[in-house]
């Protein structure tokens, strides 16, 4: 393993009443969050391929947990997304590192499919800092009823060199979704935006 | 009388903590329910009659936490239970969630030949959505056993609303990752008082 792991959380979260409305079946919405040593924290690097094989690995990892936290046939997630928090001895573009170059494919082949570019987000942060992964419909990006956001928060992480690795996977979109838009029934799924 | 909202389930491996890594990492696990609350807005004198209402639900959530964990009963060797009330809810409401949480916990483990002496930890609380609660972890069999005196946080994103609740149960596997400071061994629990 090129990643040296101290934690790994996997979270779900199930809906069955939202604003008083029973919800069936229930929304389900995992995420999986990674806490990694940062090979690079504390000086300029300026190639970042350690991190970038890391997120080839974390991608494959934590989009199986959260696969597996749900119950779920990989075909049947719906929508995933990702981010990164980076201890403040590292710098932004090491999220960049992970997310970016490799993270996708092995998470793509644990959700099957994934025509649509993952929603991601990245900052820096110390501990318990709290970060929104986005996300959106894995096959088509406009499909209004699954944008939507999932806090992915480590208490004692990220420590200085340390860096969080969040992915997220659902079974569903929002609880209540009305505001129209593409539909998952008319999606196409061949560009990954419609 | 209680309609269950929301459920989130939280598991953790934690490898190492920034020490040797044991072979086994500890393995920690958390589940919130967040519930109306039937009492929200007012003083109500007798609430005892809810406890009872809240029986299956605080079984539920220990089989559900067990089943998220993916650990047989055996491997339990910590726990700990909490609550979160809303704005609009008092401390009170928090602690009826004492009687049916642990003994849910006590009753699913005890079932399966893990012996549950010790008293179930607790804290409790009144906050706004997404307040985090400190829950307490010790061995359930023995309070004082050192080396599983821990505490997992546990916050519900957007939970409790003013008239909700969250109700807390947690199991873990073990001692602290790197469990040094002596006391009572959990070999050397005599396993009666629920003490030592």
């Amino acid at each position: 393993m090129a990643i040296k792991l101290r934690k790994l959380i996997v979270q779900v979260d199930e809906t069955r009443i939202e604003m008083g409305q029973a919800i069936e079946p229930p929304t389900r919405r995992a995420v999986a969050i990674a806490v990694i040593d940062n090979p690079y924290a504390g000086r300029y690097e300026p190639k970042l391929d350690a991190l970038i094989e890391a997120g080839e690995e974390l991608g494959g990892l934590l989009g199986n947990k959260c696969v597996e936290a749900l119950g779920i046939e990989p075909g049947d997630a719906q929508s995933y997304g990702k981010a990164a928090i980076v201890g403040e001895a590292g710098e932004l573009e090491h999220a960049a590192a992970i997310l970016h170059p490799k993270l996708g494919a092995p998470l793509r082949v644990a959700v099957e499919k994934g025509a649509a570019l993952v929603p991601s987000a990245k900052k820096m942060g110390t501990l318990g800092t709290a970060i929104d992964v986005p996300l959106g419909h894995k096959d088509a990006a406009y499909v209004r009823s699954h944008f939507d956001a999932i806090e992915a928060r480590v208490a004692d992480a990220p420590r200085a060199n340390e860096i969080v690795v969040a992915v997220a996977v659902t079974a569903s979109g929002r609880p209540l979704p009305r505001i129209g838009g593409l539909q998952v029934s008319e999606i196409k799924g061949e560009d990954g935006l419609r | 009388m209680f309609e269950i909202r929301r459920v989130l389930t939280h598991v953790e491996d934690i490898f190492h903590e920034f020490g040797p890594a044991p072979a086994q990492p500890l393995r920690r696990g958390a589940i919130a329910v967040v519930l109306t609350n039937p009492f929200a807005g007012r003083y109500e004198a007798n609430i005892e009659h809810a406890m009872e209402a809240l029986k299956p639900i605080g079984l539920d959530m220990a089989q559900r936490l067990l089943a998220a964990m993916k650990v047989p009963h055996a491997s339990i060797e910590g726990y700990g239970k909490g609550a979160i009330v809303g704005s609009r809810g008092e401390l009170e409401h928090g602690a009826l969630w004492h009687v049916p949480g642990g003994y849910a916990m006590r009753e699913l483990l005890e079932k399966n030949g893990v012996p549950t002496n010790a008293i179930v930890p607790s804290t409790k609380k009144v906050g706004v959505p997404s307040t985090a609660l400190d829950v307490p972890l010790t061995h359930v069999n023995a309070s004082y056993v050192r080396s599983h005196f821990d505490a997992i946080e546990v916050r519900v994103p957007g939970a409790p609303a003013a008239d909700e609740l969250v109700y807390i149960l947690v199991m873990s596997t073990g001692q602290r990752v790197h469990a040094r400071v002596g006391g009572l061994a959990k070999e050397a629990v005599v396993g009666k008082d629920g003490l030592r």
